[in-house]
């Protein structure tokens, strides 16, 4: 007789790579936000120049989109956890999930268009 | 019978009462509630954040804007909701990642790193009020 594996349509993986990702992401962004602190506490007051400025430079580019591809993989993470604790059905959960997926891809491009325009 | 007690209503199920009044989270499970709701609270405000960083690169007069904006009483209430909710989750992160590598579960250490965790976020939190107005 076959096995029959009940696969759920909607949730997580059957593995550790979320788990993983998630802590490596969350490790990402800490030493972004430490960074971050010490340049914009270190350095002189904020005003449009010194603004504009630090997000011209490459490195501030690459690191502040570093940030944003962990935080969305990290948010991703979270809120699947969210849905599938408290959103049973799933016809209810799978829409929020693919609605949570779309922000976060607007939220890349929005970036992306922010950080390069 | 010698060992009888008051016998409580039993099955008890939840209700917004019970869960409002009657369940008594310990502290780590405030710190565990607090990371998931600051966490959400995160997610939707990237929006909101979002479209003041893009406010605030793309001229001077939007620079300008944004800080006056972020001036006003509620912006400013709601910024520091966020900055609260960005340390908490970041605090938070780093004890349940020493939980992860089976550090720190005992109850002594889990009911003081708790602690730790929730006032280290509120006092990071008024530092950066303090250095942001």
């Amino acid at each position: 007789m076959e096995a029959v594996v009940e696969r759920i349509v909607t949730g997580a993986h059957y593995g550790l790579r979320d788990w993983l990702a998630q802590r490596i992401t969350a490790a990402v962004m800490a030493v972004y936000t430490v960074i971050l602190l010490v340049v914009l506490l270190g350095g002189a007051p904020i005003t449009y120049p010194v603004w504009k400025d630090l997000f011209a430079q490459g490195w501030m580019r690459v690191a502040t989109l570093l940030f944003a591809a962990s935080l969305a993989w990290h948010a991703w993470v979270g809120m699947r956890d969210i849905l599938m604790d408290y959103v049973k059905p799933a016809g209810a959960r799978l829409t929020a999930e693919v609605a949570v997926l779309l922000a976060i891809a607007a939220y890349l491009g929005w970036t992306v268009q922010i950080l390069w325009r | 019978m010698a060992n009888a007690t008051i016998r409580k209503p039993r099955p008890k199920y939840l209700s917004l009462h019970a869960l409002l009044f009657e369940i008594r989270l310990p502290l780590p499970g405030w710190v565990s509630i607090l990371h998931r709701i600051s966490g959400l609270l995160l997610f939707v405000a990237v929006l909101w954040l979002l479209f003041l960083l893009d406010r605030s690169l793309a001229s001077e007069a939007g620079f300008a804007s944004v800080r006056a904006y972020a001036g006003l009483a509620p912006v400013k209430v709601a910024l520091l909701v966020l900055v609260w909710a960005y340390c908490h989750h970041f605090c938070a992160g780093i004890r349940f990642l020493f939980l992860d590598l089976d550090k720190g579960g005992d109850l002594v250490t889990a009911r003081l790193t708790s602690g730790l965790v929730l006032a280290v976020s509120l006092a990071l939190t008024a530092w950066l009020g303090w250095k942001l107005w």
